[in-house]
């Protein structure tokens, strides 16, 4: 039915939170196109947009205070966000699904791993009571949980973080989705077991072609896991390029400052004795936004024109998008 | 230990601090939480030591104890020369001075019905330090040495961002002058653009003030930029102690390893050989016989569930306890 290349497109979405304090422009003119099979990463601070963004994809934006006020999302050449709501719940878990960061909380305490992965089945494919609990058996194995028969008649709180963590992805792969969407899902988790999940996602991604949003704050997990990133800022897409490009030659003033910022392993013991840079200043609260380019205070490379208007994404070549008055006028 | 030669600020030896679990009506103690299990450390002036780990390593509790901000269950930590961990609280109170503390979230440590001057205050009022005219003085260069203003000292902490909390959290820990700062965590809650300010600052601060510090944290990158020397901490114990660059070029604990070789790295074309370990970090309550490592280990040899390995010198300061070497 679709003639797009990508199977799911955002066009200038815009999610505003209408407060008592005022509208807070969460996200603020954001597009960006995910390809089959492609894992894209949204990476920033906090406030900086990446999960709201997230949670529009899913249309899970509480309402009010929330509300996407402008844009289009296609989902395989349709828009979701004009479809009504049960046919949107047809989609959610099943052809697009979220791992959240905090395992714990976002399982129901109340009910056994087996119930809730088994729901998935039930509730999409109209699965037996008897059959969801096998297929949840087979998917706790595929996520490598060990003892898998045993587990599945286990409570959330019986679990370690890390298995939480995988229970939460057998439950989001159970429909075999087109879409997942990762929510920072190792952050809450040691550098160990970490490593566990990471490798499992992208193996499970090679496995069954899932394209995956991977949305973190950490440059290690873009790098090791994306092929293209989008870095957000206050609301908006700083860059957006394929993930070696933004790592080897970057160039918002933004992402070369993050770069820079963050002590890399194993650099200072092999005698590179540098000292890190510090991008000045603090994010901005989103009620509160500086004119102009809303990096602008921050800025080392700060021009006139900067304070007083926002500069487009100019494409500096092809697939790479800057918001920055260096590149463009 | 053999680092005797030079005098150390802080020796910690043979420090454990086991929780009891308690049960039933009469409260019956039916096991420990073995938290810090025996470990032993030297700090030198000046020097910063990193405590890394997993989460139920031990780390914090190690911190906390070594403060006296827990009490230990046995060993002795001797801070200049004196013993403080049976020392009586009258006595111990001059010490507490010398040895601050800098917490991980800088929204939860800070009372956010003080003002920041009220905040810096207080460690001087207890202590009975810079009365009259002095306080003002101080606490306008305790605010200008963290990098805020004088101005900023009338506010609350809720005016403030992660970031400038976290500078106020140690302008309280300089207050007094102290001599050996613990951090915990110091940067884990901030962002990641604010990270470097702080680190920074608190590189500078040592600098200027001659501190000596303690960093725990579990950030293995954070860690490196920051210390001279790292102790690697598993299950309660430390499973090596090295200076900063044989850990990070020549680590010899298959946990340090692992541990390594798990950080994600932000640069694409650098694709590593991945040791990915099984399994999560086994319960302190009944840590695994022999070497605690060894369910995990892919090195395990016959010997390592029988018998507990020692911390054995490699020579230039490289300590490992692992029955490989």
């Amino acid at each position: 039915m679709s003639s797009s290349p990508y199977l799911l497109e955002v066009q200038a979405l815009k999610t505003y939170f209408y407060t008592f304090y005022g509208v807070a422009r969460a996200v603020d003119d954001v597009s960006f196109q995910l390809a089959p099979g492609e894992v894209l990463g949204l990476v920033g601070e906090s406030g900086c947009g990446k999960s709201v963004t997230a949670q529009s994809v899913l249309r899970l934006i509480p309402e009010p205070p929330g509300r996407i006020v402008h844009g289009r999302i296609l989902f395989d050449g349709h828009d979701i966000l004009a479809i009504p709501m049960d046919e949107m719940r047809s989609i959610r878990g099943k052809r697009i699904s979220m791992i959240f960061q905090e395992p714990m909380s976002s399982l129901n305490p109340v009910y056994t791993v087996g119930d809730q992965i088994g729901e998935m089945f039930s509730l999409h494919q109209g699965s037996s009571k008897r059959e969801s609990l096998g297929r949840a058996v087979e998917m706790l194995r595929k996520v490598q949980i060990p003892a898998p028969e045993r587990r599945v008649h286990e409570y959330p709180h019986q679990l370690s973080g890390g298995m939480r963590q995988r229970a939460m992805i057998a439950m989001a792969l159970a429909c075999n989705p087109e879409i997942l969407i990762a929510d920072e899902p190792t952050t809450a988790l040691d550098v160990t077991v970490q490593a566990q999940i990471l490798n499992l996602m992208m193996q499970l991604r090679r496995d069954y072609e899932t394209a995956i949003i991977m949305i973190t704050h950490d440059l290690g997990v873009i790098a090791e896991t994306t092929t293209r990133v989008v870095v957000m800022y206050a609301g908006k897409v700083a860059e957006e390029a394929a993930t070696p490009v933004i790592f080897e030659d970057p160039k918002h003033p933004y992402t070369r400052g993050l770069l820079r910022s963050i002590p890399k392993l194993g650099e200072r013991s092999q005698g590179q004795e540098t000292r890190l840079s510090e991008i000045p200043g603090m994010v901005p609260g989103l009620l509160d936004l500086p004119s102009g380019c809303t990096f602008h205070p921050r800025c080392p490379e700060v021009m006139g024109i900067c304070r007083e208007q926002m500069p487009d994404l100019f494409e500096v070549e092809q697939g790479h998008l800057v918001r920055c008055w260096l590149y463009g006028r | 230990m053999k680092v005797d030669k030079v005098e150390a600020l802080l020796d910690v030896q043979n420090l454990k601090v086991h929780f009891p679990i308690k049960k039933g009506l009469l409260s019956k103690t039916v096991g420990y939480v073995y938290a810090v299990d025996g470990i032993s450390l030297t700090l030198q002036k000046g020097e910063t030591l990193g405590l890394v780990g997993e989460s139920g390593c031990g780390k914090t509790t190690a911190g906390l104890a070594i403060l006296r901000l827990i009490s230990a269950t046995s060993g002795t930590v001797t801070y200049d020369g004196k013993e403080i961990t049976r020392m009586a609280g009258s006595e111990l109170r001059p010490l507490r001075r010398d040895l601050q503390m800098i917490f991980q979230d800088p929204y939860s440590s800070l009372n956010p019905r003080m003002t920041v001057n009220q905040i810096l205050s207080d460690p001087m009022d207890i202590h009975g330090l810079y009365p009259g005219g002095a306080r003002r003085e101080r606490i306008a260069f305790l605010l200008e040495k963290v990098g805020l203003s004088s101005e900023h000292g009338r506010r609350y902490p809720h005016e403030f961002s992660g970031g400038q909390r976290q500078r106020i959290g140690i302008a309280r820990a300089l207050a007094l002058n102290p001599q050996v700062i613990v951090g915990d965590e110091p940067v884990s809650a901030l962002d990641v653009s604010i990270r470097a300010q702080i680190l920074n600052l608190l590189i500078d601060l040592q600098r200027e003030f001659d501190l000596s510090y303690i960093i725990v944290a579990h950030d293995l990158a954070v860690v490196e930029y920051i210390c001279n020397r790292i102790a690697v901490m598993y299950l309660g114990k430390i499973v090596e102690n090295a200076p900063y660059r044989n850990l990070y070029t020549n680590p010899k604990h298959p946990y340090t390893q692992a541990l390594l070789a798990a950080v994600p790295i932000p640069d694409p074309k650098k694709a590593r050989k991945r040791l990915i370990l099984e399994g999560d970090v086994p319960s302190p309550i009944q840590p695994p016989s022999g070497c605690h490592f060894h369910p995990r280990c892919p090195y395990r040899m016959e010997v390592c569930d029988q018998k507990e390995p020692a911390l054995k010198d490699l020579g230039g300061g490289h300590e490992v306890s692992c029955f490989l070497y």
